[in-house]
This record gives structure tokens, sequence and C-alpha cells, in this order.
């Protein structure tokens, strides 16, 4: 077949299609992308509101929002999972992920179509399945973890925790079918003369992430295969009367829970780094050091997993190891740190939007990770454990660090994915008021933990009022700041621009910024060769 | 990158066509996961209600999609033009890579054994800390396993055989080492059903060895069932004379396939049948 044919079949493939086609059938992955974005916002909503919920709870002692046990652990299990699987995965991954890899290596869409869209269609019945937990019944309160003997059938027997359960399977089909997809294509489909060692560092955070899932979710997908035969077919792998094990739950969970802390934090790595580079109108600092940096700290996320049980009674030698390995990480992270920072210096830095999420990214995440220093060491940690600084911590590298990734993508990203530009100074107030909101939540958390409030309890004794009481009005300033958002979004859908292709200009150099804003359908009908 | 390239344009020294198979939008994604959510409420719904017909629904959607998205894949193989080089060797990665996950998946269930076999005081203070435990009789190693380990192996060799014969354009022979290997997984498929329905231990409600015993063996045997059908697809395509000497990987992927089931069933064989035999008694 001659090329010429082969074009004027690509040309059918064309934005021109009804909407069953384009949406419901679709092989394309910008239109993926775009449904996974979708999504991730709806999710984003609700895990918020859920959020909203549990902090005007928590505002003062006594609060009589919410009464039961029960009721608050399902809130705080949807809040976390919706989170986690259906706003910061499919927003990194899913979003920004199929949008921009087959862009940024010069290719025309993804290695596998039909897989790509059946990923999001698993999603989306992964987070029908995740609400059908909160609603039915008593709700599902296993809390993220899905610890046994919480979650077994002798104290939550009704369907809604084989509701959760399964919605993380099929979350898990979708990670996995979207790893397999992610890996062909990047090492498949690069553009001549596009090598390894020329890929942009967002393709290596995808490449790197999407590894650690392809590894990680089978092992999760076996955990709580068995956690629904414990439930529903009479073994017995977790329950000690039948000879079983729940620490066994702890160590398959983490094994996978582990590496998804850097499948979270990986990609938003990739984002701040080809913002900070086109912001300050350099090369990335030490790019190979960032490329193995993410490939050690891929590496180093399978074997610390223990870290998140140190007072689930392993011996103290494995404590050691764990804590020792756990501290390892602080090395390439730090690789990491220090070269953003080098990019920045002497750089010519143009504080828009997508940078301020960027260096606020760099900032927050500095933080929570020097607060999982803290938390490495097994000794404080026997203190610190379940307490509310681990929630500090684990929100300052998620929702400060994952989540401004997200948003320093979104503002980098919208004028090529939707061709118009969103208000730079609408941007800005979203940037400050969301960056006082979450630290006014979460840095008093830091305190509350040191004091010894634990976490999952609906209510507190009056010693823990004052500092709860300022982190329910910072999430109150977060959620305004998020209506903010709305506004943004409601610009850009009706903005009447036309973008010029790199409206970054000097320094937005990957090859995504060659083409039309928005992107064609399918990029490179030829594809580009690299110099 | 080099200082020169620091411009998105600067980079690019040309165009060139793009190799790639750039598929029509297809339904049979959604299908899939609506299948999946049905399978997903159907077992809920056995478990909770006794009920088999969401999960009958879903099992047939499942069944049904797969048939006609892959006869829509061997139907684009076979268009010219659609499968390059290129996007042959991609569907190798996929299939190379599905299989590292399913690697992982067992990894899973060999975690659980090991837990147990190297640590029986894990079992708890109201169990013997030994393994196997204490009023546990365990399936003879030498006698059906064995026999299902040489079954295995030799069907390893057939789907060799088969695939040297369609690699010296013998299509007779691929159908023959094809047609050998699917009964050799029948015979096993067979031998384990037996050992099931004569199992000295119970799966309901029998403890933590059955448990694992059960759930390792009989995730193995679910892989054989869809290795096997997979094998028979290609056994029909091989007599259809789907397969030419340079482009058959349809049956490629199912031998990969077919061997990772049979390295699972060796450390199965070895480290649950073998390393977790209870102790030898007199007869």
């Amino acid at each position: 077949m001659s090329a010429t044919a082969l074009h004027d079949e690509h040309a059918d493939h064309s934005h021109q299609t009804g909407f069953i086609r384009r949406w419901l059938m679709s092989t394309n992955h910008k239109d993926i992308g775009t449904l996974y974005m979708t999504w991730a916002i709806i999710a984003g909503i609700e895990g918020g509101v859920l959020s909203m919920i549990m902090r005007m709870q928590l505002a003062e002692p006594g609060n009589t929002l919410i009464t039961s046990g029960q009721t608050w652990n399902a809130i705080v299990t949807a809040h976390g999972l919706i989170m986690i699987f259906f706003l910061v995965m499919p927003a990194l991954i899913g979003g920004f992920g199929n949008w921009m890899v087959p862009m940024m290596i010069g290719a025309p869409d993804m290695a596998f179509p039909r897989l790509n869209n059946m990923s999001f269609w698993f999603l989306f019945m992964g987070f029908i399945f995740v609400n059908l937990g909160l609603l039915i019944g008593p709700g599902s309160g296993i809390g993220w973890t899905l610890y046994p003997p919480l979650s077994d059938s002798t104290f939550q027997p009704g369907p809604a925790v084989d509701f959760t359960l399964f919605s993380l399977h099929l979350a898990g089909i979708s990670s996995l079918l979207g790893a397999i997809n992610f890996i062909a294509t990047i090492l498949n489909m690069r553009a001549p003369g596009m090598t390894m060692h020329k890929m942009p560092l967002f393709v290596w955070s995808i490449l790197v992430t999407a590894f650690l899932l392809l590894l990680a979710i089978p092992v999760l997908a076996g955990a709580i295969t068995m956690l629904i035969m414990d439930r529903n077919f009479g073994t017995s792998f977790f329950e000690p009367g039948g000879g079983g094990d729940p620490v066994l739950f702890q160590h398959l969970f983490w094994f996978f829970g582990h590496p998804e802390v850097y499948i979270m934090i990986l990609p938003a790595f990739g984002i701040v780094s080809t913002v900070v580079a086109t912001f300050s109108k350099k090369p990335v600092f030490g790019y190979l050091g960032m490329v193995y940096a993410m490939i050690a700290i891929g590496f180093i996320g399978f074997v610390v997993w223990a870290h998140h049980m140190f007072v689930s009674g392993i011996s103290h030698d494995s404590k050691i190891y764990f804590e020792a390995a756990t501290l390892v990480v602080a090395v390439p992270t730090g690789i990491k740190v220090f070269s953003w920072i080098a990019t920045m210096w002497g750089g010519s830095i143009e504080l828009k939007t997508p940078m301020l999420w960027a260096i606020g990214f760099i900032f927050m995440f500095v933080v929570g990770g020097a607060t999982g220093v803290v938390l490495a060491n097994a000794g404080l940690d026997t203190d610190l454990h379940n307490t509310y600084f681990l929630i500090a911590h684990f929100h300052y590298v998620l929702s400060m660090g994952a989540v401004f990734g997200i948003f320093a993508g979104f503002y980098f990203w919208i004028g090529k994915m939707y061709g118009q530009q969103y208000p730079e100074f609408w941007g800005k107030v979203h940037f400050w008021t969301f960056f006082i909101g979450v630290n006014l939540t979460f840095f008093p958390q830091h305190f509350l933990g040191l004091a010894g409030m634990p976490r999952r309890y609906p209510d507190y004794p009056a010693a823990f009022a004052g500092w709860n009481y300022v982190s329910s009005v910072g999430s109150m300033v977060t959620s305004v700041s998020t209506l903010v958002f709305f506004y943004i979004l409601f610009k850009i859908f009706t903005g009447k621009q036309v973008l010029a292709d790199n409206y970054w200009g000097e320094g937005a150099t990957t090859l995504e910024w060659t083409v039309a804003s928005p992107a064609p359908h399918h990029t490179f009908e030829e594809v580009p060769v690299i110099r | 990158m080099s200082s020169e390239a620091h411009t998105a344009e600067g980079q690019i020294a040309g165009h060139v066509p793009h190799p790639y198979h750039l598929v029509e939008p297809s339904f049979w994604p959604l299908t899939g996961a609506i299948s999946a959510i049905l399978i997903a409420t159907g077992i809920i719904f056995v478990a909770h209600y006794n009920d088999y017909w969401v999960l009958t629904a879903g099992v047939i959607g499942a069944v049904s999609t797969m048939f006609v998205w892959w006869r829509d894949v061997i139907h684009e193989s076979r268009t010219p033009g659609l499968h390059k080089l290129v996007t042959q060797i991609g569907m190798r990665y996929g299939m190379a890579l599905f299989i590292a996950s399913e690697v992982m998946f067992f990894v899973g269930f060999f975690w659980a054994y090991f837990n147990f076999f190297f640590y029986p005081t894990h079992m708890g203070y109201l169990h013997a800390p030994v393994w196997p435990p204490q009023h546990i009789t365990t399936i003879d190693p030498f006698a059906i396993p064995l026999f299902n380990t040489m079954v295995l192996l030799l069907s390893g060799t057939t789907v060799t055989w088969a695939h040297h014969a369609l690699l010296e354009n013998d299509r007779r022979g691929m159908i023959m080492g094809l047609g050998v290997t699917v009964l050799l997984g029948i015979t096993f498929l067979c031998g384990q059903g037996y050992e099931y329905t004569h199992s000295p231990f119970n799966f309901y409600h029998g403890g933590i060895f059955p448990s694992v015993f059960f759930i390792a063996t009989g995730f193995h045997g679910f892989h054989v069932i869809v290795g096997t059908t997979f094998l028979t697809v290609n056994f029909f395509r091989a007599i259809q004379g789907q397969f030419s000497v340079k482009r058959h990987f349809g049956f490629e992927a199912a031998a990969w396939y077919w061997h990772f089931v049979d390295v699972v069933w060796l450390f199965l064989f070895v480290c649950i049948y073998y390393f977790g035999r209870s102790a030898i008694t007199a007869a």
C-alpha cells in the first residue's frame, strides 16, 4: 500500500465522528486521555467533598455530623481509594501520560489503542464499584489498606466490602493494561533518532511508573483475591482460627502499596522536571542523573515495604533492614531535588502559573520527604505510627506533591490539549489560595500527631481542639480555591483564542510544541526524525 | 540533551511516513468492561445471594468480547499493510509484559505458601508450629503430581515440535504437534480434577494448608485451561493455514504462555507437593 493511500485512510480518523464513536468506542490516545482527565476531575470532586465532610466533623470536639464510627470509616476508605486510584493515577498516568507520551516520543498513538480504551472503561467501572462500597448497607469501613481482620467477614460481613475489593481488582486491571501499553509504546514506537537517553523526562517517569505497576499490581490482585476468598468461600489465609496470618496480608499489601506511592509521585516528578526546565529556559540539569535517580527510586521502592509494618510485630533485624533501606530512598530523591534547583540556578525564570505549582511542589515535597525520613526510623515510628503526623506526612507528598504536579501539568498543557489558554491572573489566585489552604490544613496535623492524636477517629479530646480547628479552616480555604479552579475551567472552555504552536516559546523543547494547539487528532501522520 | 537541540523544532531533521497500525474505533473495550463488572457483581451475588445468573451473563459477555475482539485482530493481521514489522514487535512486547505480570500474580500465592512453610509459627499459637500442619494428610507427590509433571514437560516438547514443523513449512506436522499438545493439556486437567475430587483435605473451612494448596494449584489449573484454549484456537488456525514461516505470532504467543504455565507447575510441584509433603508413615 502506498504512503498516499495510507494517508487517506488515516484521514478517516478525524474529529468528524459521532459522539458514540468518539467517546464510547475511542481508539485515540488524546480522546482517551481526555476521558481520563474528565473522570479524574469528577472523582477529585467526590474525594474532596468527602474530605470536607471529615474536616467539618473534626472542626470541634463533640461534633455530631457523623455519629457512627462505621460511617466515618466508610468515608475515610472512600476518600483514600478515590483520591489514589481515581484521581491521582488517572490524571497523571491515564490523562497526561496518554496525551503526552505518544506526542513526546513522536508517535501517532499508543501501541494498543483498544486496550487503552479498555483501561479507561475498567477504571470507570471501578469507580462505580467504590461508590457502591461506600453506599451499600453500612458501607465498607476498611481503610484504603484493607487490613483483615477488620475487613473479614466476622466484622463486616455485608457485600459492601466485596464491592470495594472488586473495585480495586477493576482499577488494578485498568492500571495493568495501561502499564503494558505504555511500556510497549515507549520501547517500540519512538521516532527515528529518539534514543532512550534523548527521551523527555516525563516519558522516562511514565516508563518507570509503568514497570512499577506491572510488577506490583498483580501482587495486590493476589492479596485481595485471597481476602475475597476468606470472606466468602471458606478459606483462612488471614484468619488465625484456621491457621492463617493477618500479617501476611500486610506484607502482600505493602509489597504493592509502597511501589504504589512512587507510582503516584514519579509522573509528577516528570512533569515538574519539564515545567522547571521550560520556565528557567535551560535544559534540565543532570539529565542522566535524573533518569537513573528515577530508576533507582523505582527499584528501591520494591525492597522497603515493611517500613509500613514497624508495629506489626516484625523482627528486630527486619526493622533494622527496612529502616536502613528506606533511608536510602532519600539519596536519589535528593539528586532530583538538587537537580531541579540547579536547573533554576542562573536560569531566566518566568513565574507563570505552571512554574508556581512546580516550585510549590518542590518546596512541599521536601517537607513531606523530611517527615518521611523521620517516619522511616523504626523507633520514632513506634510512637508516630497511625497518628496525624503520618497523615500530615503523606498529604504533604500527595495532596501537595502529586496534586501540585497534576496542576502544574494542567496549566502547562491545557492550551496544547484544548487550544485555549487559562487566565494567568486566576491561575495565580488558584495557586496561592490552594497553597495557603493545604498548608493550613496539613501543617498543624504534624503537631496533632506529635501530641498523640490517632487517625481514623471521628472525635477527639478537647486538648486537640485548637489545631484541629485551624486544620478545618484550611480545608475551607482549599475548597474556595477549588471554586476558583472551576471558574478557570469555565473561562478555558468558553475561550475563543487562537494559540500558537509553542505558546511558551523558548525553553519548551519537547515534540508536542512542534504541532498545532490543540494538537491534531493523531499528531504525527508523518513521524519526525530526531537529530 | 545537547544545547543546540534546545528548541522544539531544532531537534527535527525531517519527517517519514509512520509504520504503525492505527485501529478503527471499537465497541469491544466497553463490552469487555461491562462483562467485567457483571463477573465481579456475579461473584458477589454467588457469595451473598446464591444467585448464578449475573456471573453466567458476565462470563458469556467476556468470552464473546474476547471472541469478537481477537477475530478483529486476526482479520487485521491478514489485511496487507496493517501489521508491519514494528506492529508485530509491539505485540511481542505486549505478550512478554503480560506474562511478566502473570508471574508476579503467582509470586503472591507462593509468598503466602512460604510464609507458612518457612515460618510455621505464623499459623499462630492455636496451631503446632509444623508444616504441613498437624492432622493434614498431603497428596503423594510421586503419584498423580509426578505424572502431571511429565505430561506438562512432554507438552512443552510437543509445542516445540509444532513450532519447528511450522518453521519447516510442514503444516501437517504442526497440526499434529499442536493437537498432541492440546490433548496433553486436557490430560493434565483430568489428572488435576481427579486429584481435587479425591484429595485428603477439604477446601471449604479446611484451614490454611488447603487454602494455599488450592489457590496456588487452582489458579495454575485455570491458566492451563486458558493455555489449552489458546492452543486449541491456534490448532484451528493452523488447519485453516493462517500461519506462515515468517508470520505466526499468534502461535508463538500461545507457546510462550504454555511454557510459562509449565514453569509455574514445576515450582508448584517442587515447593508445594514435594517440599510440603507430610512425613512418610507406615501405610
